[in-house]
């Protein structure tokens, strides 16, 4: 099996300055109850997005036809709280290959990460100045390369670079699989097995 | 020989092999699951055509999607029957040991894995739940992960994982009146914020911690996902091995005495290096409450609200809005705020404790007119206790009512919602914007101050009914 490669993406970014956006947020507990991996874009932001009867709200980002792109541009701490993958799954089904913020919950960095979406952690100051740059002018674009691991906000020429672990990395260029991986290992998890066995 | 953490000897004793500049391959000895976020891992399973490696380490319930009430009659909701279905579908076609509705050992994964003596120290365990950290309460390696990640552990028994950086938060001293674990992680939350222990694992250690009974280090552990952590754990001592002696599946016999010694020889050596520590002082921790909308932002019922100049100007934005959502004021004080609703129960605080402290406080006493209360036990065996104990008859008398066991509101994915606007003092984990049904209004507390709130109709100090 592989995943979508990932290599160079260039975009317009959906800004949306808060900090703490949790998963609940992202994806709401109500709508986990598909046992399929698509449609949940549908729902994504949904309380954010909708109001009571379902009609979209006007001042929240995504309901705004100046902003658009496969970039997704929050505040600090994006993706705390629950586990769910939905989160991740709602984000890339609706259209986003990266999200960039200034620090990410671990357990939704590796939902990502295992989904080909991107997050991208960049210093507070780049991530003010993209905010900046896209408030000024909703055409303003990023460019992440993930081979050189660098953000490029091309309007200014500004640059930051990001991290991301050498297997996730090679995992994401070649669309690589964990899972193939894992079992490519299966002698060395057979032979662990008989050393637990025996203590 | 090297100083290690506990928290190093565990993880050194269960890589499998590692990655150059990746992850280690970590083996996992028990996996739990559920409904929600497993049905899509069974489905990737099948799809590549290849078995689940090791079912026998792989245990399941059903919790997140079910009612509260009448459990025996078919669940009137349709996604849900289906997801609850399916899950049965698939334990059943992979030989996966399921503990499905009306079963007596039925309930929430994170108390029935604890209460059957399933976890135990040493251990890996891994859930597609966040709050796995529970299990850490028992000296253990306990983590939430994603669906693709439930799915790594059925292909491999495995999972791919960077290796994250240790924090010890030691606590010492005597606990204040009105004071209990939930406060406890409450307060240390509240001092590091939502987002302070991202990137670690967190030991809790000291003679406050080291007082507590398993439920209540249950209950700290738990929220260590509340503060960013990866998971939570405390060293085991007489009162893990007491606990967990003569469970259903705890070792008996001889292999009880050979398990008990080598968990003796898991803590901290003395010198071992943490990567952050962090002390505070037990005597600090008065009753908490959240008044926000992330767990982070806790006070003790007594004080008041941060005031919106007393924070860095760049959080002022996010904490206006989430203020605005609560319908607070910045500076005022929640002491007297009229309650609507208040939730004693999830994998936080289910337990027979929660229902102890909680009975303890309003027995001889009654309910509050305004406020609706639903008390959910954590599993069917905590519901059978609470009845053998009587607990069931002090809280009939004071006008509560048990409910059947699952997740229910504390994030609302069955029935048990608080109404858009509604204030509810939970004993859940997560005040996350409506995470107890939309529009809800959740202030996180302990199930004394959650009694007292039951009790009085508005937010109250439980030590004043003390």
């Amino acid at each position: 099996m592989s995943i979508e490669k990932f290599n160079i993406l260039e975009s317009t970014c959906v800004p949306l300055p808060v900090e703490n956006v949790d998963t609940d947020q992202i994806i709401p507990a109500r709508f986990l109850k598909a046992t399929s991996r698509e449609g949940f874009g549908e729902n994504l932001f949904r309380d954010w997005r909708y109001d009571k009867d379902n009609n979209p709200k006007p001042d929240f980002v995504l309901n705004n036809s100046q902003y658009s792109g496969q970039i997704l541009v929050a505040g600090k701490n994006f993706g705390s709280g629950s586990s769910r993958e939905h989160a991740a799954w709602a984000i890339f089904d609706y259209g986003f290959g990266a999200v960039v913020s200034s620090f990410f919950a671990d357990i939704f960095k590796n939902n990502a990460l295992n989904n080909g979406l991107l997050p991208v952690q960049v210093t507070e100051e780049f991530l003010a100045k993209v905010f900046e740059a896209v408030k000024k002018d909703a055409a303003a674009k990023l460019k992440i390369d993930l081979k050189k691991q660098e953000v490029t906000l091309l309007s200014t020429g500004e640059t930051c670079d990001f991290e991301i672990n050498g297997y996730k990395k090679t995992c994401l260029l070649n669309g690589y699989d964990d899972i193939d991986f894992l079992l490519s290992k299966k002698d060395k998890i057979l032979a662990f097995e008989l050393t637990q066995n025996g203590s | 020989m090297e100083a290690k953490t506990l928290f190093d000897k565990i993880w050194d004793g269960h890589v499998v092999d590692s990655v150059e500049n990746g992850p280690d391959i970590l083996y996992i000895d028990q996996h739990y699951i559920h409904e929600v976020t497993s049905p899509q891992a069974f489905t990737g399973l099948e799809n590549r055509g290849i078995p689940l490696f090791r079912p026998d380490k792989t245990l399941a319930t059903v919790d997140h999607n079910i009612p509260t009430q009448n459990q025996h009659l078919p669940i009137r909701e349709e996604l849900s029957r289906l997801q609850v279905a399916t899950l049965k579908d698939n334990c059943e076609r992979h030989s996966v040991k399921l503990y499905g509705l009306t079963h007596p050992f039925n309930g929430i994964v994170h108390v029935i894995g604890a209460e059957l003596g399933i976890t135990q120290p040493g251990m890996t365990l891994v859930c597609g739940d966040s709050h796995t950290s529970t299990h850490g309460a028992f000296g253990a390696i306990a983590f939430g992960i994603g669906t693709s990640e439930v799915e790594m552990v059925f292909a491999s028994q495995c999972i791919l994982q960077p290796k994250p950086k240790r924090m010890r938060i030691s606590i010492n001293g005597n606990l204040n009146k009105g004071v209990i674990a939930k406060d406890i992680i409450l307060y240390i939350i509240s001092k590091i914020s939502a987002s302070g222990a991202t990137g670690y694992f967190v030991e809790y250690a000291g003679d406050t911690i080291t007082s507590l009974s398993m439920e209540a280090r249950m209950t700290i552990c738990n929220m260590s996902i509340e503060m960013g952590a990866r998971g939570g754990m405390i060293a085991p001592d007489e009162v893990t091995f007491d606990y967990i002696n003569g469970r259903e599946f705890a070792p008996q016999g001889e292999a009880w005495d050979q398990a008990v010694e080598n968990w003796k020889k898991l803590k901290t050596d003395e010198g071992a290096v943490f990567d952050k520590e962090l002390d505070l002082k037990a005597e600090d921790i008065h009753p908490m409450i959240t008044y926000g909308t992330n767990p982070g932002m806790g006070i003790s019922v007594n004080e008041a609200i941060p005031a919106l100049e007393s924070l860095p100007a760049v959080e002022q934005e996010s904490f206006k809005k989430s203020l605005n959502y609560m319908g607070f004021e910045p500076g005022s004080k929640l002491l007297g705020h009229p309650v609507d609703y208040v939730f004693l129960g999830s994998c936080t605080n289910g337990r027979i404790e929660d229902f102890r402290v909680f009975a303890s406080l309003v027995k001889g006493k009654k309910k509050a007119d305004n406020v609706t209360a639903w008390l959910v036990p954590g599993s069917w065996q905590v519901e059978k206790q609470a009845r053998e104990e009587g607990l069931d008859v002090i809280l009939k008398a004071a006008g509560f009512e048990l409910r059947q066991p699952g997740c229910s509101a504390c994030l609302a994915m069955n029935d048990d919602k608080v109404p858009a606007g509604k204030y509810a003092v939970s004993t859940s984990n997560r005040n996350f914007e409506g995470r107890q049904g939309p529009g809800a209004r959740t202030l996180l507390a302990s199930p004394l101050t959650a009694a007292a709130a039951a009790i009085t109709g508005k937010i109250t100090n439980p030590a004043d009914l003390m």
